[in-house]
C-alpha cells in the first residue's frame, strides 16, 4: 500500500469517540483515519454506527468523548462550517442541491469570486467551474446546465466539484452508489481514484462488498457502535468482511420457541408493484416465523406495503386464509386481519402528540364504538391489557406517547396492532434503534404470538435477529426473492452472501 | 410492571384534571379574575347591561373558533372565514328583505357555509394545496367579489322576524345559548367519538392515521364542513343582531378567530387542544376589549394586548413543550 503507515500524520484521524442518544449507545470508543491518497472503507450492518461516526468527522454531532484531528493537529468541529473549513467535505445520499440554479452556481454557492463592489464575477464563475468540470475530464456537464434537469450521477458530479470548489482534502462518501446506476457508478470510481492519485483522502461508506473490493485499500468494520476490526483490502475476503460485520452476539436476545405450525394464511403468488416489487412467491403459515433479509432497498418493506395496501398489487394473486383477497387500502388490509408495523414508528406508527391510551385504541376504534361515540370503559381495559401485556413503562395512560422512550413508542405501536387480534403480522424492523433489554421483550413477545397462531412476516436488516427468530429465511434483492433457508440452513454466511449477492447462483437450500 | 400499569389506570382521571387544569381552567380563571380586577377600578365594568354586551357582541366569534380549532387541530389552517361570513350574512340579510321565508334565511347560511368549506377542504386534502394557499385565494374571492356584488351597498329594512339573535330560550339570549350548545356538543363530539379522533389523529400524525385504517383525506374534508357549518352558525348570530348589514366584516375577523383558537391552548402545530379553551379564550379577549375601556385606556391599544396576548401563549405552549421534552430526554 501506497499509504504506508508511519508516514506523515494522516489527513484525518478520530480518537476514543463516545456518543450517546437518549437510550441508545450509538458509538464507543471509535478510532479511526484516513491516509492522503488513500480510500478507507467503512462497513457495517444498519445501526452500526457508521452514520453516527461519518456525522461527527463533518460536525453535525459533537462527540460526547474523544478528540478529532486534521492532519495531526486536534480540532473542534463545532459545526459543519468548521469541519468545511478544516478541508472535510461530505458528501450524504439525499445530495444537498439547488436544482433551479446552475452548476457553477451550485458549486460555488456561498462563496462565490466576487468583482468590485461585492458584486458576483459571473465570468470567472464560470471560468472557475469549467476549470474544475475540466480537471476530472467531465465532459458532458456544462457550467450554465440547470442542475434541476440533470440525472443522479451528474447531480452527485456536481456535489464532488462543490467539495473541491471548498478545497476539500477529505471526502466523506455515505452510499455514494446506492442510487447510481452501473455507467454511473464506473464514472464515480474513475473521479474517486483520480482524487486519490492527487492526495484526497476518502473515506467511503457502503454496503456492497464489491465496491469495497474494487475501490478501497483499507476496510474497518464497525458493529452495534463498537470497532470490530480493521483489514487492509487486499489481505481480506468478502466471508471475513461478512462474519465480522454479524458476528456472533448473546443467544437469549432470541429466545426462540419451536411451536407447531399450521396450515397457510398468507400466499403470496408473482405480486407484482412496480418500480420495487418485481413478482414475489411466498406462504406464511399459523404459527410460523418467517424472515425476510435483504439489503435496505431491496424491495422488503415495499412489498410488505403492497400485502397491507398501501401501495396495492398491480398484478398477482394474495390469498389470505385460503382465499383470494384484493387489498386495495390499509382499512381493507386491516378489516381481513393483517396488521402492519411500520418501520419508522415516528412518521409511520405513532401520533405523538396523542395520549397512550389514545394510540393503543386508534386502529380498534371502530370495533369499540357504540352509537357513534367510544365506549370509554371497554378503551381503558384494551389499553390496560396491551400495557400489562407488552409490560409498557409509562406513568399514566394519558402520558404523551412521544414522550416515551423509543422501545416503550414500539411497544406501543406493536399493541396498537394487536389489539385487532391479526391472523398475519407483518413486523417492519421490530427492533431497530431498541435498546437490548426492549429488543429480547419484543422477541418473547413474537414467539408468544406465533404460539397463539398467529402468522409472522418480519423484515429485518439484522442478521442475527433474522437467523435468531425465523423458522424460515427469505432473502430478497432488487425486488426479488432470491433464496430460501430452513432454520437449520440458515447460517449468516449463506444468508449475508445471497444478500450482497455475492453467489453467483441462486442458492436454495430449503 | 403491573404495578405501574394498574397506577395508570388509577391515577388517569388525577391526570385528566391536571392537563384540564393548564388551559380551559386558567382561561376560566383568568376570565373571573379580570372580571373582578376590572370591577375593581370600575364598578360600572360589572352592570349587568355592559356583561352582556361584552357576551351577545362577541358570541359568534366563540361559534366560529370552535370550528377553527378543528381546523387547526387536524393539522390545517383557513383564513377565509371572516370574509365568508361576511358573504354569508350578505346572503342570509339579501334573503329576508326578498321575503323569502325566515327558515330559509337561517338555514342559507348553515348550507352555503358548509359547501363552500367543504369545497375547500377537497382541494387541500386531493390536490394536497397547503390549507393557507387555499384559504387565502379564497378569502380574496369572497371578499372581492362581495363588493362587486353588493355595489358596497348596506341591506336596510330587515324583516322583524329575521332576528333570531334577539329571541330567549328559558329567559337565556339565543347568541349565548348557541354558544354553549355548540361548544358543549362539539367538545363531547371531539372527544368522545372515533370521528372527532381521527381528527387528532389526522393533524398529530396523518400517515400513522392513515395505517390505523382512518382516511385522512376524508377528514380534512369533513372537518372543513363541520367549520363552515358553524362559522353559518356564528353568521346567524353575528348577523340577525344587526339592524343593518354591511358589505364588509369587522376588520381581521379571521385573525380574531384564529387568535381565540391558539389562546384558547390548540397548537399551531395541529393534534393538540380543545374546543371548550378556543370559546373561552374569545370571551376573554372580548373581555379584554371592553375592559380597556372602562379603565380608561385607547381602544386602539386592543390589537396590540391581542398580539401581546398570542404571543405569550405561543410562548407559554412552548416552554412547556420544552420542559416535557426535557423531562422526557432524562428517562
Amino acid at each position: 500500500m501506497i499509504a504506508a503507515e508511519g508516514q506523515s500524520a494522516p489527513l484525518l484521524e478520530v480518537r476514543g469517540i463516545d456518543k450517546s442518544f437518549p437510550g441508545v449507545h450509538a458509538l464507543s470508543n471509535i478510532s479511526f483515519e484516513v491516509r492522503a491518497g488513500e480510500v478507507h472503507a467503512l462497513l457495517g450492518e444498519n445501526g452500526a454506527g457508521k452514520s453516527t461516526l461519518i456525522k461527527i468527522m463533518s460536525g453535525v454531532y459533537r462527540p460526547d468523548a474523544g478528540s478529532i484531528l486534521v492532519e495531526g493537529r486536534e480540532t473542534r468541529l463545532a459545526g459543519p462550517d468548521d469541519a468545511r473549513r478544516a478541508g472535510i467535505a461530505t458528501i450524504y445520499q439525499e445530495l444537498l442541491l439547488f436544482p433551479e440554479l446552475s452548476v457553477a452556481e451550485n458549486i460555488f454557492l456561498g462563496h462565490a469570486p466576487r468583482a468590485g463592489g461585492g458584486r458576483i464575477d459571473w465570468r470567472a464563475m464560470r471560468a472557475k467551474a469549467e476549470a474544475l468540470l475540466a480537471s476530472l475530464e467531465i465532459d458532458d456537464l456544462a457550467a450554465d446546465q440547470i442542475v434541476g434537469a440533470l440525472t443522479v450521477g451528474n447531480r452527485q458530479r456536481v456535489e464532488i466539484l462543490r467539495a473541491l470548489s471548498h478545497d476539500a482534502r477529505i471526502l466523506i462518501m455515505d452510499e455514494p452508489t446506492a442510487a447510481l446506476t452501473e455507467a454511473d457508478v464506473t464514472r464515480l470510481f474513475d473521479i474517486v481514484r483520480r482524487l486519490k492519485a492527487r492526495g484526497v483522502g476518502v473515506v467511503y461508506i457502503s454496503h456492497r462488498l464489491e465496491e469495497i473490493f474494487l475501490i478501497a485499500d483499507r476496510v474497518t468494520v464497525l458493529r452495534d457502535g463498537a470497532y470490530v476490526g480493521r483489514r487492509q483490502v487486499a489481505e481480506t475476503s468478502s466471508a471475513e468482511l461478512v462474519q465480522m460485520m454479524v458476528g456472533r452476539r448473546i443467544d437469549n436476545l432470541f429466545p426462540k420457541i419451536v411451536v407447531p405450525i399450521g396450515a397457510p394464511v398468507l400466499e403470496a403468488r408473482d405480486v407484482v408493484r412496480r418500480p420495487m416489487t418485481k413478482g414475489v412467491s411466498l406462504t406464511v403459515r399459523a404459527g410460523e416465523i418467517v424472515g425476510l433479509a435483504g439489503l435496505v432497498g431491496a424491495g422488503r418493506s415495499e412489498f410488505a406495503q403492497t400485502v397491507f395496501g398501501i401501495a396495492p398489487a398491480e398484478s398477482g394473486e394474495i390469498r389470505l386464509m385460503g382465499e383470494a383477497i384484493r387489498i386495495n387500502s390499509p382499512e381493507s388490509a386491516r378489516a381481513k386481519g393483517i396488521a402492519y408495523v411500520p418501520e419508522d414508528r415516528g412518521v409511520q406508527g405513532l401520533v405523538r402528540p396523542m395520549s397512550v391510551l389514545h394510540n393503543l385504541s386508534l386502529a380498534a376504534l371502530g370495533a369499540l364504538s357504540r352509537v357513534g361515540f367510544i365506549d370509554r370503559l371497554g378503551e381503558r381495559r384494551l389499553a390496560d391489557t396491551a400495557i400489562k401485556r407488552f409490560s409498557v413503562k409509562t406513568s399514566s395512560l394519558d402520558e404523551i406517547a412521544g414522550r416515551l422512550s423509543g422501545g416503550n413508542q414500539q411497544k406501543i405501536v406493536l399493541g396498537k396492532w394487536l389489539a385487532n387480534n391479526p391472523k398475519l403480522l407483518i413486523l417492519d424492523e421490530p427492533t431497530r434503534g431498541i435498546d437490548v433489554g426492549t429488543k429480547a421483550e419484543i422477541h418473547r413477545l413474537m414467539c408468544e404470538l406465533a404460539g397463539a397462531g398467529v402468522a409472522i412476516l418480519m423484515i429485518s436488516s439484522e442478521l442475527p435477529e433474522v437467523l435468531g427468530m425465523s423458522d424460515r429465511v427469505l432473502v430478497m434483492r432488487e425486488g426479488r426473492l432470491v433464496a430460501e433457508f430452513d432454520r437449520a440452513h440458515a447460517t449468516s454466511e449463506a444468508v449475508g452472501a445471497a444478500m450482497m449477492g455475492g453467489e453467483p447462483n441462486m442458492e436454495k437450500a430449503a | 410492571m403491573s404495578a405501574t400499569a394498574a397506577l395508570g389506570a388509577t391515577s388517569a382521571r388525577g391526570w385528566t384534571l391536571r392537563r384540564f387544569a393548564s388551559q380551559e381552567a386558567l382561561l376560566a380563571v383568568a376570565v373571573i379574575g379580570l372580571a373582578v380586577v376590572v370591577g375593581f377600578i370600575n364598578p360600572r365594568f360589572l352592570a349587568y347591561r355592559n356583561l352582556a354586551d361584552v357576551l351577545l357582541g362577541n358570541a359568534y366569534i366563540g361559534i366560529a373558533a370552535v370550528g377553527m380549532s378543528m381546523v387547526i387541530i387536524s393539522g390545517n389552517i383557513d383564513i377565509s372565514v371572516g370574509a365568508l361570513i361576511g358573504v354569508l350574512a350578505t346572503v342570509s340579510g339579501s334573503l329576508a328583505v326578498a321575503g323569502a321565508p325566515i327558515v330559509v334565511c337561517w338555514l342559507a347560511p348553515l348550507i352555503l357555509g358548509v359547501a363552500v368549506m367543504a369545497a375547500q377542504g377537497a382541494v387541500v386534502a386531493y390536490l394536497r394545496i397547503p390549507a393557507i394557499v387555499v384559504t387565502l385565494g379564497m378569502m380574496s374571492i369572497l371578499r372581492g367579489g362581495l363588493i362587486s356584488v353588493t355595489g358596497g351597498k348596506w341591506i336596510t329594512d330587515l324583516p322583524d322576524t329575521f332576528h333570531l339573535a334577539d329571541l330567549n330560550v328559558l329567559g337565556a339570549p339565543m347568541p349565548v345559548v348557541i354558544m354553549v350548545v355548540a361548544t358543549a356538543v362539539a367538545a363531547l363530539w371531539m372527544r368522545y367519538s372515533p370521528r372527532g379522533r381521527s381528527i387528532y389523529a389526522t393533524g398529530g400524525n396523518a400517515e400513522a392515521a392513515r395505517l390505523c385504517g382512518v382516511n385522512p383525506q376524508r377528514t380534512v374534508v369533513m372537518v372543513f364542513a363541520l367549520h363552515g357549518l358553524f362559522a353559518g352558525a356564528a353568521t346567524l348570530v353575528y348577523a340577525t343582531q344587526l339592524r343593518v348589514i354591511q358589505s364588509t366584516t369587522p376588520s381581521g375577523l379571521e385573525l380574531t378567530i384564529i387568535t381565540a383558537t391558539v389562546v384558547g391552548g390548540v397548537s399551531i402545530l395541529g393534534g393538540v387542544g380543545t374546543v371548550i379553551g378556543a370559546t373561552l379564550a374569545a370571551i376573554l379577549i372580548a373581555e379584554i376589549t371592553s375592559a380597556l375601556v372602562f379603565i380608561n385606556i385607547s381602544p386602539y391599544w386592543t390589537d396590540a394586548v391581542r398580539g401581546a396576548l398570542i404571543i405569550a401563549t405561543v410562548i407559554a405552549d412552548i416552554m412547556r413543550r420544552q420542559r416535557r421534552a426535557a423531562r422526557g430526554w432524562k428517562k
